[in-house]
């Protein structure tokens, strides 16, 4: 099978691998897949206090060049948005800007799982902070 | 160095130089067909059949009166087991055969079960090998054919046939194996294994597409078959149609060049494989052997590198052709039904890759080879998170996964 020359470039040059302090409450780790599948996700976020805007994102994936690429492609976008404008962000995006084949359509879905999956956890992680600061005060 | 770089051996060979010249005279200047029995132009491309029946048959210890040439080794399975249960239908019902064997086997023994007939699947052990007992105990009055292969193809085991030849004839059951990695590759001889029908191709052994046989033994005991292709009743009345005249040349050229240069070939392609797989392991933590060391192919090896997806693998080694067992490209995401036989979880399967190694490898390919996947494995393992979740000690098994 042949890759479009955007997923080989992700594959090469992968943007933003590694991992973020999952303990921080500005940090939300989302981790997709099943290593049965063939594919695991983890993506994470880094969300600015005061702006709202996601300042820093970073991947490690297990999985095919698709789902390498489709991880990697889903951070550099998520960098500067705001946590409700990630959301927005459509695994067809992904599919179209990668021209991933139907075969791989599956890769694009785990990656927008991953961001829907760190939107939660940070969100979850906020909802908390805000009860336990309530219950200081 | 050339590159990309061919170690697929066992999905094909490329055809030895020597194996072509043999077979080019009988494109052009000696055309005739080898059932024209009234002319010359019959009678060469006959003699050239029966050198080459002789070379095929002296490969593996046959009379050249028991080959009969066929199209390929997946028709050389089917006529074996459909030409078996055919005639034998009065005597029993059953077929005994391996969850490993090649799809050719499998489906073939599917379509026998829509008509009627039994079929036993029987697991491997953990190396790849059936166990014998369970073999034994699987034979019943009923059964009239266990086929079992003789090598695998994707992790390069060979069973113990000469074992299981000796439960057959003992049991009075007909053993056929498909031969196709086996011959050539490792000493293989039809009557010390009491093998009854053997399949055969030419473009596993350096020879060319196309063409393949079947061995039918004649004595002891006289093996029957009912045809599945009708016609003008060639070989023997059990496979009709026109002999391949160039290709049958260069199967039986192919199999004589084997014959002569086996003893050393098989010294050079087990240190290169060796070489291979120590390079590996001692630059790699966690590489996996799939199937049995002891019991394999000289030219064939099989692992997993844990935490790294196959695909994804073959990417990064991209000018070196090798094959994976991780079918993320398949619409069902399933990998290989073979190393699942073995017991290997779904994520040790989805990292293993095949090495094919041939007779036109040279060391420095090896060399290559090796250094180029080790840095792709460290590479791709610095992106896994499964890496990352071993290393701090999680254990993978014991996760839940978020899917769907």
């Amino acid at each position: 099978m042949a890759y479009s020359d955007k997923v080989l470039d992700h594959y090469n040059n992968p943007r933003n691998v590694g991992s973020l302090d999952k303990k921080d409450d500005n940090v939300g780790t989302g981790m997709v897949g099943a290593p049965e599948c063939g594919d695991v996700m983890k993506l994470q976020i880094k969300v600015n206090d005061a702006s709202g805007i996601i300042e820093d994102a970073k991947f490690k994936t297990f999985g095919c060049g698709s789902a390498i690429a489709s991880s990697s492609l889903a951070t550099e976008w998520l960098k500067g948005k705001t946590v409700d404008q990630a959301l927005e962000i459509k695994n067809t995006d992904i599919v179209n800007e990668l021209s991933l084949p139907p075969v791989k359509i599956h890769c694009s879905v785990l990656a927008e799982d991953a961001i829907k999956a760190a939107i939660s956890d940070y969100r979850a992680k906020q909802a908390q902070r805000v009860g336990s600061e309530q219950t200081v005060s | 160095m050339k590159t990309p770089i061919y170690l697929d051996n066992h999905a094909t060979t490329p055809v030895d130089p020597r194996v072509v010249d043999a077979m080019m005279p009988y494109f052009t200047q000696y055309f005739g067909n080898a059932a024209s029995r009234n002319h010359e132009f019959g009678w060469v491309a006959e003699q050239a059949v029966d050198k080459a029946r002789k070379q095929i048959a002296d490969l593996i210890g046959a009379n050249a009166r028991e080959i009969i040439f066929t199209s390929g080794a997946t028709e050389s399975d089917n006529l074996a087991i459909k030409g078996i249960a055919e005639m034998y239908a009065e005597k029993g019902n059953h077929i005994i055969t391996a969850a490993t064997e090649h799809k050719a086997i499998l489906d073939t023994c599917k379509k026998l079960e829509k008509h009627g007939y039994r079929v036993t699947y029987l697991p491997v052990k953990g190396d790849g090998l059936i166990d014998l007992d369970m073999l034994r105990e699987a034979i019943t009055d009923k059964t009239i054919l266990v086929t079992i292969m003789y090598a695998n193809n994707e992790i390069g085991v060979i069973q113990p046939v000469a074992e299981i030849g000796k439960i057959c004839r003992e049991k009075g059951v007909l053993f056929h194996t498909d031969g196709v990695q086996a011959i050539g590759k490792v000493p293989v001889d039809v009557n010390r294994d009491n093998i009854d029908l053997m399949s055969i191709t030419a473009h596993k052994l350096y020879g060319p597409k196309g063409v393949g046989a079947l061995y039918v033994r004649r004595k002891n005991p006289r093996v029957q078959l009912t045809a599945q292709m009708d016609g003008g009743g060639h070989e023997r009345g059990m496979r009709s149609g026109t002999l391949n005249v160039p290709g049958i040349v260069g199967l039986g050229e192919a199999c004589a060049i084997c014959q002569r240069e086996m003893p050393e070939e098989t010294k050079r392609l087990m240190y290169l494989r060796d070489k291979l797989r120590n390079k590996l392991e001692a630059e790699l933590d966690e590489v996996y052997l799939n199937g049995s060391w002891e019991h394999r192919l000289p030219h064939s090896l099989n692992l997993s590198f844990a935490y790294v997806e196959g695909e994804s693998l073959l990417m990064g080694i991209n000018d070196v052709a090798v094959s994976s067992g991780s079918a993320c490209t398949s619409a069902t995401l399933e990998p290989s039904y073979v190393l699942k036989a073995l017991g290997l979880g779904d994520d040790i399967a989805h990292s293993s890759i095949r090495f094919g190694i041939g007779r036109f490898n040279t060391e420095e390919e090896i060399d290559y080879v090796a250094d180029k996947l080790i840095h792709v494995v460290k590479k791709l393992r610095e992106l896994s998170p499964l890496y990352e979740m071993a290393k701090e000690g999680i254990d993978l098994s014991k996760v839940s996964w978020v899917h769907d």
